[in-house]
């Protein structure tokens, strides 16, 4: 199964080798990995994807808590949840190809964040699932580049993490 | 008055009241040996090898519950004492190891001696640290003291760019403790968790404590003989765990796993309830886990959350200190009906009666099981005894009867060739008063040979007991059973005269070849108070360890000596180490 970990943690040096090493050295895998500080700049949250079963998510959730940095560590899909996931990517355009290309950017609520010569950049936030959908509906010999940061996550309703810590 | 970054870290290591250092100078450090040659409240133990530094902190940790402190220069000298860290760390061993590094200006510059050490030790401590500036010292080090001792202990490094030793400041008062948001110590459980293990050990009607080092670690061994014998019930103990409760005592079934005893295995397999307390269900203990306690329920006592149902799923897990749980049940229990357990007890006699420890006796060769026999007579079963690791370490666990806590001190979990030596001149130095053994083989003791110059320039008299089979005998055993006898690299030729090698340290070397002279020869050797003694044993070199569960084979498949000379092993079990 397919599970999203959100780590609060000491935005200190090292911290996150820490993590990915303990992925590494207990064999458990990253799907994806997002890490940046929060409005408090001695904090920083990180999101891990990763494909696991049961027993070993709680092995992963175990021992992430075990580390000396790790504040608060939340499976978020044990939760009522959000993921966002924000992909940038550069296609090429031509005559044939451009109405095919501006129907899926209508069709999936892409921004269009720029145009130079025959290339298209663009912008396109959601599921990962979408993302995913987007990025097939799209004639792969156009793709010139793709970046995609990673799943973020966040509870719902009055569940947070960083708050009081 | 200002002081430089070595003076106020030398002092914070006062404040934590260290008494003794091991270490080993070197460039990076220069600064630090400049301030401790100034204190005179801490003595250096200058080793021979910084391995030896490690594992003589860890003896000195696990023979007085006091953290030991490790010493190194940066790039050879961390890296040298990777080993002995890794040692602690498997063990749950407290340690503060200090290494140096190059100056801050030089760190990623591949600079002459630089090691990443932060990044290569991340995996064998509990923490670590690297300074980054002067103000950081002494709330680093109050920090590391705190994350090396409580909790699950284990080491935690400290590395410190040479810049930072240099630099004075203003110094600060040492703080008298530290908070960390995210390091929280669990202590007393809830007791919700209490109850249902109450309510679960009322019930048992063959009910067994399998009680490990956290009890040895955690200090739990009051609490431990209080709650085993107020209930009657049976107790095995790991190899980790030996001492805490007394081999002695008519409760105790001695070692469980895979060269238990019979008695311990055989109970452990058939029992209804399992108290599982300060253990880890390490795979030496367990056997094939999916054979493992096929009909209890297990209650597991663990400080560490990450330790439950980790190898072993269980059924009540109490998270807490394993010295408050037991008090907090030992007080819920006398509330409590427990059953009859007779039937139970006289079960666990018969296994008993098959004498697992047995061993044919040969005329014209010393059997190790005697010498070690011989040594917990002649010590009367109160010495401290370290061992190194294989063989003889397994007939150490079997045949010495510890009754004491932190008096067996040996490598479990890394089972690492070497240990023992460091680690006795450490425990000397804890325990002055005591009788020191190290028990070894021919293999181990010369991986760390070099110690017994350390040991003669602090005075720290051992008694060395070299089992010596002329062969890496464990290694050996494996191959005549699992290999078809095809006995590779398992044979030690061209060993060195051991009596001749002590004797050049400065110490007494002894060779004993016949059965008659073993007793005299250890009696001497513990006359020799304040000498160390290199006790040179020549041992049935074909003698294998019994009773043994082979890698692959659950509790209740035990092979026992003279019923089952040959063992065997299924494919999976050839897959195991
Ligand atoms: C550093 C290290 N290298 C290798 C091993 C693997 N090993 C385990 S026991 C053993 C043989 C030990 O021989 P010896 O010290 O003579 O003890 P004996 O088994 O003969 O009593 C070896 C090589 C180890 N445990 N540690
Ligand atoms: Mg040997």
């Amino acid at each position: 199964m397919r599970y999203i970990i959100s780590i609060l943690l000491e935005n200190e040096a090292g911290a996150l080798s820490r993590v990915a090493g303990l992925f590494s050295a207990r064999g458990f895998n990253i799907e994806s990995l997002t890490v940046v500080a929060t409005n408090d700049s001695t904090l920083s949250r990180m999101t891990i994807v990763t494909i696991a079963d049961d027993g070993i998510i709680e092995k992963i959730v175990k021992q992430l808590n075990k580390l000396i940095d790790v504040i608060k560590v939340t499976d978020l899909t044990a939760t009522e949840y959000i993921e966002r996931e924000l992909l940038l990517v550069k296609v090429n355009v031509n005559q044939q190809t451009q109405i095919d290309i501006d129907k899926q950017i209508d069709a999936f609520s892409c921004k269009l964040i720029d145009v130079s010569e025959d290339i298209y950049t663009i912008e396109l936030a959601g599921k990962s699932k979408k993302i995913n959908d987007f990025l097939a509906n799209l004639d792969a010999s156009k793709i010139l580049d793709v970046s995609r940061t990673g799943v973020t996550g966040i509870c719902m309703k009055n569940r947070n993490l960083t708050k009081g810590v | 008055m200002k002081l430089n970054g070595a003076q106020i870290l030398v002092n914070s290591l006062k404040s934590e009241g260290v008494k003794y250092i091991f270490g080993y100078p070197g460039g990076a450090v220069l600064h630090i040996y400049d301030a401790l040659n100034a204190c005179d409240e801490i003595e250096h133990i200058l080793v021979r090898h910084e391995q030896g530094a490690a594992h003589a902190a860890d003896g000195y940790t696990r023979a007085s519950g006091k953290c030991g402190v490790t010493l190194v220069t940066s790039g050879p000298g961390i890296t040298n004492a990777i080993t002995g860290i890794a040692t602690a760390y498997m063990d749950s061993i407290p340690m503060i190891i200090i290494s140096g590094q190059v100056p801050s200006a030089l760190i990623g510059n591949d600079a002459f001696q630089e090691v990443d050490a932060v990044g290569i030790t991340r995996s064998c401590v509990k923490h670590n640290f690297l300074i980054k500036n002067i103000n950081q010292i002494v709330n680093t080090i109050k920090k590391a003291f705190h994350i090396a001792t409580t909790g699950r202990p284990g080491p935690v490094l400290i590395d410190i760019p040479k810049d930072i030793t240099i630099a004075t400041v203003e110094p600060k008062p040492y703080p008298n403790s530290v908070k960390m948001r995210s390091y929280q110590v669990p202590s007393r459980a809830d007791s919700a968790k209490i109850n249902a293990a109450a309510d679960l050990i009322s019930l048992a009607k063959c009910p067994i404590v399998y009680s490990g080092g956290g009890c040895i670690i955690g200090n739990a061994d009051q609490e431990l003989r209080a709650f085993t014998r107020q209930l009657g019930f049976p107790i095995t103990q790991t190899l980790m765990g030996l001492g805490a409760y007394p081999a002695t005592d008519k409760q105790s079934l001695g070692m469980l796993g895979m060269h238990g005893t019979y008695e311990a295995n055989m109970a452990m397999h058939d029992a209804d309830c399992v108290i599982a307390a300060g253990v880890r269900f390490d795979d030496r203990v367990t056997a094939n886990v999916d054979k493992f306690c096929p009909n209890a329920k297990i209650i597991h006592i663990d400080i560490d959350p990450s330790s439950i149902s980790k190898n072993v799923a269980v059924d009540i897990a109490i998270v807490g200190d394993v010295k408050l749980v037991l008090s907090d049940l030992i007080v819920k229990m006398k509330t409590k009906f427990i059953q009859d357990i007779s039937l139970w007890w006289s079960q666990i006699d018969q296994w008993r009666s098959v004498n697992s420890l047995a061993y044919k006796t040969k005329l014209g060769v010393i059997k190790p099981q005697t010498v070690i026999e011989t040594l917990y007579e002649v010590t009367k079963g109160n010495a401290i005894v370290t061992s190194d690791v294989g063989q003889h370490q397994m007939w150490a666990a079997q045949y010495y009867q510890f009754d004491e806590p932190r008096r067996w001190i040996n490598s479990g979990g890394l089972g690492t060739m070497g240990f023992g030596l460091p680690a006795a001149m450490g425990a000397k130095l804890a325990k002055p008063e005591l009788n020191v053994a190290c028990v070894t083989g021919e293999g181990s003791i010369q991986m760390m040979t070099q110690e017994l110059s350390t040991m003669l320039q602090y005075a720290t008299p051992v008694k060395i007991v070299n089992l010596n089979n002329g062969y890496l005998g464990m290694v050996r055993q494996w191959q005549e059973f699992f290999y078809e006898k095809r006995y590779s690299m398992s044979y030690m030729d061209a060993l060195p005269n051991f009596v001749k090698l002590a004797e050049s340290y400065g110490h007494i070397g002894i060779k004993v070849e016949k059965e008659q002279d073993l007793k005299p020869a250890l009696i001497e050797a513990f006359k020799q108070k304040d000498r160390t003694v290199f006790l040179d044993i020549l041992i049935d070199p074909t003698e294998n360890v019994f009773p043994m569960i082979p890698a692959g084979a659950g509790h209740h498949e035990m092979l026992l000596a003279g019923r089952d000379e040959m063992a065997s092993m299924n494919d999976d079990g050839l897959n195991l180490v």
